[in-house]
């Protein structure tokens, strides 16, 4: 399986906080990648690395054998920001059309994005009279849209009832069988094991990073939440030893 | 630069302006019902009304574009919409311009409004024609839509943007030559006066109320008013970065 993001070495600076602390990985192609951490571990700045919108203090980000965030990438990427980045002001479809545009495509791949995220009766309305999770897959359809090879998912499926939010699941699977590779993160741990493969992130440095099924086994339990708590201890006792 | 991108984003705001149905009409009459606030002010003053209203016809485009693209443009920012178009094949020129084109013909409708109101309604009355008129007038808002563009890099918050305004535009009304004649002005005023845009934007309507064609003074200064827009279309786009802290 090829690699579709490797991040080597990559230092974050905000301020003058160290956010990153030298992360490395390798995110495959055809598989849903899990990013998991608490809230302020370091995830949307790791995912704005990749995506190539973030300054980095040093390391490198290679996206699909680019430079993470050069011009041939940006038809390949879709991106799906933490707060839903969609205009308010205009209808679920105006959205879908103009993100469509952008990619030179038309109505029809725009249509078909909002059938996929299940908005089609909500196509006409505008996004500023939409439901939190109803606005959070208006944002989600404008990211599939011309099925790119790389999807950026930052918390995708906060506030989606659990009927929708397992079709999404599927429907990443499906996308993750036809080759595209996809980096989800989430804060929650019931969708740890949803993914193919996990990475958890905490105070800036990679603590995991395998399958889920690995991860409870070296943990030792079944319980990928208490996986993740007995991993952060092991890791604590290394510093300290 | 791609021109589809430029062209779909222009329409992305105008259908964005559509929707918002109060915007519009404020757009609209605003102007308008200010310039017949100036009629009967100046009811029986002779000749003040043609002069101060054809002024106000090119510097009212100017302040609300102004207003309405760093406001417009402060939202890009922080409800995260730039920073995904980042991530896209959207050129950040493609960006500006969208925006540039959007509101000049925004600016465009506002303008022939008020110049219709103010020549058919109002009796305003000058030597050039009313299509010069407009058209400055909408040359006037693409610089205003620039100038918002520009300094909205540097307001983080809606209370920032709004502070712009008697920064950058206000100076430039102060010293246009509509409250002292330009030539009054002690010599160092009168060079800031000079390095003005909207000085040369009164200038240019100044020659249309008193000449019957277009002058080359007029068309100098339209091309210095549009050369600044430009300039400050190309700042702005300096000052957006793909890549933030």
């Amino acid at each position: 399986m090829d690699d579709a993001i490797e991040v080597r070495d990559l230092v974050v600076e905000r301020g003058r906080r160290t956010v990153l602390h030298g992360i490395s990985c390798d995110i495959p192609a055809g598989r849903v990648t899990g990013l998991l951490g608490p809230s302020g571990s370091g995830k949307t700045t790791l995912i704005r690395a990749i995506v190539g919108v973030q300054i980095v203090r040093s390391g490198t980000v290679t996206v699909l054998g680019h430079p993470a965030g050069s011009a041939p990438l940006r038809r390949e990427l879709g991106y799906v920001t933490q707060a839903p980045s969609v205009y308010a002001d205009l209808s679920v479809r105006e959205n879908a059309r103009y993100f469509a545009a952008l990619r030179g495509l038309g109505a029809a791949e725009a249509d078909r994005a909002i059938a996929d995220v299940g908005l089609a009766a909500a196509k006409s309305q505008l996004v500023g009279n939409l439901s939190g999770g109803q606005r959070s897959r208006a944002s989600l359809a404008c990211a599939l849209i011309g099925e790119p090879r790389l999807l950026v998912l930052d918390e995708p499926t906060v506030g989606q009832d659990p009927v929708l939010r397992a079709e999404l699941w599927a429907r990443f699977h499906e996308l993750a069988a036809g080759g595209t590779a996809l980096l989800v993160s989430s804060h929650v741990m019931d969708e740890a094991g949803r993914c193919d493969r996990l990475l958890l992130i905490r105070e800036g440095r990679l603590i995991g990073d395998d399958t889920p099924a690995a991860i409870r086994a070296s943990a030792g339990t079944d319980d990928l939440e208490e996986a993740f708590l007995r991993l952060i201890r092991d890791n604590e006792q290394a510093v300290a030893a | 630069m791609s021109l589809r991108i430029t062209f779909a984003t222009a329409g992305r705001v105008l259908r964005q302006l559509r929707h918002d149905r109060r915007t519009v009409a404020l757009l609209v009459v605003v102007p308008a019902l200010l310039l017949a606030l100036l009629y009967f002010m100046y009811d029986g003053a002779g000749g003040t009304f043609d002069r101060i209203a054809l002024i106000m016809l090119g510097v009212f485009p100017f302040v609300i574009m102004f207003l309405v693209t760093s406001i417009a443009m402060l939202r890009e920012r922080t409800t995260g919409t730039l920073e995904r178009l980042l991530t896209t094949p959207l050129g950040k020129i493609d960006l500006l311009f969208g925006y540039g084109i959007a509101f000049g013909l925004a600016a465009a409708v506002q303008g022939a409004v008020a110049t219709g109101a103010a020549y058919w309604l109002l009796g305003l009355d000058t030597r050039g024609s009313a299509g010069l008129v407009v058209l400055i007038a909408v040359v006037n808002a693409v610089l205003g839509v620039a100038l918002g563009l520009f300094c909205s890099a540097f307001a983080r918050t809606e209370f920032q943007a709004v502070q712009f305004l008697p920064v950058v535009v206000v100076p430039q009304l102060l010293l246009c030559g509509l409250f002292v004649p330009r030539a009054q002005m002690v010599g160092w005023l009168e060079g800031i006066s000079n390095a003005l845009p909207l000085t040369y934007a009164v200038e240019a309507l100044a020659q249309v109320g008193g000449s019957a064609d277009a002058t080359t003074t007029m068309w100098r200064d339209l091309v210095i008013v549009a050369g600044a827009a430009v300039v400050a279309l190309v700042l702005a786009a300096a000052t957006l970065r793909r890549r933030t802290p």
